[in-house]
């Protein structure tokens, strides 16, 4: 009985402890409610990714009401997926959260911080696995208002102005999208996404129908940070708490990918939208700018979260790149790199938040000799960037090698050449770290004082995401075929 | 008259263009909040105008009449309109602490502090 | 109890009975006609920051302290999911109001009115909970 109710489920459990965290107040019950209820919704991703696997697509009538007048909640292979993404990093980055919340914020504003958490999973979560219109607008603006107060939460006065800065462009994003979807209501009369993709399929191309393309893909660009529109983004994961980091930077702007690829692919696959928008185009040539702009100026920076933040504008560059030409090989790279950039760029910032516990914020001068005195931690930093470089025998590689077959599938070489080109810019700031880390010794400068030891919870999540990095180097059954199938799938839906 | 037919679209449009263009351009927080009022609440009326039927009512089932108004985009925007207090009620807390942090509302300035604090760091 | 407040004080203590009273009429109305939770909360709010602004914030706090309007948040929205619950309980979808009551009909009822009272305390409670924040806030710093 249960296992039908598994989409409700999903949504429903951290949305039922997040209230719960406001009933007790203290921060170690509120953490202890955050991880039951994270790790329930990491065994119900997993019950629902397998179930997918066998049964194919699953339907789920929200409150009875069958669709497309009702809520249908529509799990198929490529939102079981990001589902499994987006609740496994929050389950685990709830369970290495605590000692690290305990020095970055008061105690006793600790439960709002995990009702804050535990609604911008739901968010999440509820983006993903919806298969209704408004409703995706709903859960983006539940999981985005709380991922302001998340980011407001950080220590310092910056956090502010970033999360201000973010709430006014993700506003207009959001707007953006809403205005969207309500100009796809008005010509077809319904808001069920599938419903939808049949009905735009049926129709002739009429202007409203562009209209709708453009302030939706607008609007989720803002959101997933795409090149020009990527502004609110490094402020906002440089300055908020190191847990909100992990945990926004390796979900965040994947779920809005998602969204991406759900309305390019799914909702507008069987219109002749595509003949007349240039859409691939577009996204192909911001794609590429993303890739050299934003790791030029990662190179720049001062401040190491910030660094990491920039470079997370260019990896999303990688992601959209593969999701601008519609070929199985493209998608595939496009998806699993969501995957192994999310666990790459969490286990980077879980390390930051390692070193932010031992030192305060990291920058560029607090961290001279870091490899000294922290030798794991700089480690798997070092690691975790050749992960992002895309070395071989890291996940990162995996994703640049699908990528780079699927552009030379289209005999583009010069694109390969760039890609190639971007991942040198990679190796750039990397090295910065490092010799930041290992080689600058002039000792009046190191002023790292360790103030006590490495929580053994922090150590051992961060421990399993860096072993992921490179476990996923060598065996990619799961992450290339689950992605493979999911763009099996969303090219299914394009196929008139 | 053709103009007139599309009179909530153009104000929409104009509320569109208006509420962003406040955003942009002003540089008091409290101002662009503003701007990011008007602009939201252009999609009300972008959701509303094609829901309301003239000499139709609430679909609420009396035996005398027989024009219904659609009552979801009503319900939609309700939801929207909620949202938007959320956002608005959220971005004046923010700017209530950003206040008592910088001590000024202007963005200029507090960029001028923020590059001041980054220096120092 | 300086003079001038008197007729405030006489007017508001004559509305605010008949604004509560409103509300509810909203609140209970809202299942079978045009009204419900959101719009009930609101005008309950309206209420009570009329009261406040009468009487002064102390008083409204201690008539309603914030720590109860924080709990009464969290109560609505739980009593909302709740409900959900049962439907996926009782062997339905979540949300599912039918199988609420002996038939189809009555679970309709419940279902719609426990939603919208849920509702409508959530939204009452953040109205009041905004209010607080911005008007104590001066007074601390």
């Amino acid at each position: 009985m249960l296992s039908s109710q598994l989409p409700a489920l999903q949504v429903v459990i951290p949305l039922v402890a997040a209230p719960i965290c406001v009933f007790f107040r203290n921060p170690r019950i509120a953490w202890l409610i955050a991880l039951i209820a994270s790790s329930l919704t990491f065994m119900v991703s997993i019950g629902l990714f397998l179930q997918v696997q066998q049964l194919g697509v699953i339907s789920y009538e929200m409150g009875n009401w069958s669709p497309p007048w009702g809520i249908e909640y529509r799990v198929d292979n490529v939102n079981a997926y990001i589902l499994l993404i987006v609740s496994s990093i929050g389950a685990l980055v709830t369970a290495y959260a605590y000692p690290s919340l305990k020095r970055e914020i008061d105690t006793n504003r600790h439960y709002l911080f995990w009702t804050s958490y535990l609604l911008c999973l739901t968010g999440l979560l509820g983006v993903t696995i919806t298969g209704d219109a408004f409703n995706i607008f709903v859960f983006l603006e539940i999981s985005s208002l709380s991922t302001y107060v998340l980011i407001a939460l950080g220590k310092s006065r910056l956090a502010l102005y970033a999360a201000f800065r973010y709430l006014i462009l993700g506003t207009i994003g959001a707007t953006f999208i809403v205005i969207g979807i309500g100009l796809l209501y008005l010509m077809t009369g319904t808001l069920n996404l599938y419903d939808l993709a049949s009905r735009l399929g049926d129709m002739d191309l009429a202007q409203p129908q562009l209209a709708a393309l453009a302030f939706l893909t607008v609007g989720i660009s803002l959101k997933l940070a795409l090149f020009p529109l990527h502004l609110w983004l490094p402020n906002a994961y440089a300055f908020a708490p190191s847990v909100a980091t992990s945990f926004l930077a390796a979900t965040a702007t994947k779920v809005a990918v998602y969204l991406l690829l759900r309305f390019a692919y799914d909702v507008f696959g069987k219109s002749q939208i595509f003949s007349e928008l240039p859409l691939g185009e577009v996204l192909l040539v911001l794609s590429i700018v993303a890739m050299f702009v934003a790791s030029t100026v990662a190179i720049y920076q001062d401040d190491v979260k910030r660094m990491f933040a920039y470079s997370s504008v260019a990896q999303i560059g990688y992601i959209t790149l593969g999701a601008s030409f519609a070929s199985q090989t493209a998608l595939t790279a496009s998806i699993v790199h969501l995957f192994n950039h999310a666990i790459t760029k969490g286990a980077i910032f879980l390390l930051l938040g390692i070193v932010a516990f031992q030192i305060g914020q990291p920058t560029f001068t607090k961290i001279k000799g870091l490899g000294k005195k922290m030798p794991w931690t700089s480690f798997g930093m070092v690691l975790c960037g050749l992960s992002l470089i895309g070395v071989p025998g890291t996940a990162g590689f995996i994703s640049k090698w699908y990528l780079i077959l699927a552009v030379l599938e289209r005999g583009w070489w010069w694109l390969a050449a760039m890609i190639l080109a971007s991942s040198l810019l990679a190796i750039l700031y990397i090295w910065r770290f490092v010799e930041t880390a290992y080689f600058v010794t002039d000792a009046e400068d190191n002023t790292i004082e360790l103030g006590s030891k490495i929580p053994f919870s922090m150590a051992t999540v961060t421990v399993l995401f860096v072993l992921a990095c490179l476990f996923f180097g060598f065996h990619t059954e799961f992450s290339v075929d689950s992605a493979s199938e999911a763009a099996r799938v969303l090219l299914e839906y394009t196929r008139q | 008259m053709d103009l007139f037919d599309n009179i909530n679209y153009w104000i929409a449009m104009f509320q569109i263009v208006m509420g962003l263009f406040i955003v942009i351009a002003s540089e008091n927080l409290i101002k662009t909040l503003v701007g990011l009022g008007i602009f939201q609440s252009a999609v009300y009326i972008i959701y509303i105008s094609p829901a309301k039927i003239f000499g139709g009512t609430a679909p609420i089932f009396v035996s005398n009449q027989e024009v219904y108004a659609n009552p979801l985009p009503h319900v939609l925007i309700l939801t929207a309109i909620v949202v938007g207090v959320a956002t608005i009620a959220l971005g004046l807390a923010l700017v209530v602490r950003i206040y008592e942090a910088y001590g000024t509302l202007e963005e200029d300035k507090i960029q001028d502090i923020d590059l001041g604090a980054n220096n120092d760091a | 109890m300086r003079d001038y407040d008197r007729l405030l004080r006489v007017v508001s203590k004559a509305m605010i009975p008949f604004i509560v009273v409103f509300a509810l009429y909203v609140q209970f109305h809202g299942d079978f006609g045009p009204g419900g939770g959101f719009q009930a909360g609101v005008i309950l709010a309206a209420g009570l920051i009329f009261y406040s602004l009468i009487y002064g914030l102390e008083n409204t706090k201690k008539l309603i302290p914030p720590r109860v309007v924080e709990v009464l948040t969290a109560t609505g929205v739980s009593l909302y999911i709740f409900v959900g619950m049962i439907g996926i309980y009782r062997g339905s979808d979540f949300l599912d109001y039918s199988v609420l009551a002996q038939d189809a009909v009555h679970g309709q009822h419940y279902g719609i009115f426990l939603i919208e009272l849920g509702v409508g305390i959530t939204v009452f409670a953040v109205m009041v909970i905004i209010f607080y924040m911005f008007v104590g806030r001066r007074r601390e710093s």
